[in-house]
């Protein structure tokens, strides 16, 4: 016999997803999926953009990652509150996994969420975790290659940084041929290279983020 | 593997509703434009339904082409090297039809 279903597979995680989204808006909570490959760069722009904002914007963190609470150590250093969530392994997180643990943060006190997704271009792009925006790192050490061979992770994100513009010099990252690309895949995207390193561009990014931020309080 | 998690939630369900015993294939509507593996959402799925009554059931995969509408001259396309342009006059205001799909579509069961 066959039974005919049509049921969407992650009907289950964006109704949890729409249901967080939906508690940390009344909050007027800004929340942003940051995702990237292992290395691009995610916790130092983290880092960074903390340094820079927390006088300003009422920051805190919730850090994805397979195994260990190294990136949740760094960011704590900074003095902004900070919830680790290990996925024993699970290769991204899933919006049931934020859930469980935002009752944990003071909510009246914060503007801004950033989730730090675990290290990977495939599999978090498929999962809607609850964010406004996604924001997607991609380090010049990686190669230009990455928005092809990923689409979906650069299609779904609101801003693209390209992080490490130091190493250009040293490489023979292509840039002309990632922004066509980017641009090609996602024409509203916002794109923003950066060196976390050298702190060059990292003054657009801050804008940016104000921006969403400030347009989530009205 | 969270995927292939929720594709054998959806199959048990529904062969239980229908008081099915066995389930001998899961037929799925994959998007172009979705991040997935076939051979490694097989391995997973099989591994997952191991011991239930999906044991040994056939994942069944069709891909679904990438196309679009132009929102500006109305065209209707397919996306080639993910470009989200429409090829006749190069707006950017285009609308995904299909691509995106991740969907069980029909299930075989006795």
């Amino acid at each position: 016999m066959e039974i005919k279903v049509m049921a969407n597979i992650l009907d289950k995680n964006d109704q949890i997803a729409n249901t967080v989204h939906d508690r940390l808006t009344r909050q007027g909570i800004f929340v942003l999926n940051l995702m990237g490959s292992p290395g691009s760069g995610k916790t130092s722009l983290l880092e960074q953009t903390i340094s820079a904002l927390k006088d300003e914007i009422r920051i805190a963190v919730i850090e994805g990652d397979l195994f260990t609470s190294k990136d949740a150590a760094r960011i704590e250093g900074h003095g902004v509150p900070v919830i680790q969530i290990n996925t024993g392994g699970g290769c991204h997180l899933d919006a049931d996994m934020v859930q469980s643990v935002i009752e944990r943060l003071e909510l009246s006190k914060l503007d801004l969420i950033v989730i730090e997704n675990v290290g990977n271009l495939v599999c978090p792009a498929e999962f809607n975790i609850g964010e406004d925006v996604k924001v997607t790192v991609l380090s010049i050490a990686e190669g230009e290659d990455k928005p092809l061979k990923y689409p979906l992770i650069f299609k779904q994100a609101s801003a693209v940084v390209l992080n490490k513009t130091d190493l250009l010099p040293y490489t023979s990252f292509n840039m002309e041929a990632a922004v066509e690309d980017i641009t090609g895949l996602n024409p509203q995207v916002t794109l923003l290279p950066v060196s976390c390193r050298t702190g060059e561009g990292l003054t657009a990014w801050y804008d940016w983020l104000r921006k969403q931020v400030a347009a989530k309080k009205q | 593997m969270a995927i292939a998690q929720g594709i054998l939630g959806i199959a048990l369900d529904t062969a239980a509703q229908n008081d099915a015993a066995k389930i001998l294939r899961v037929s799925l509507l994959v998007g172009q434009l979705t991040e997935i593996e076939p051979a490694s959402l097989r391995f997973c799925f099989e591994a997952l339904a191991a011991g239930t009554p999906a044991d040994g059931a056939q994942l069944e995969v069709t891909v679904i082409p990438l196309t679009a509408r132009c929102r500006d001259c109305g065209l209707d396309f397919a996306i080639e090297n993910y470009r989200f342009f429409c090829p006749e006059c190069n707006s950017a205001g285009i609308e995904i039809l299909s691509g995106r799909e991740l969907k069980v579509e029909h299930l075989e069961v006795e």
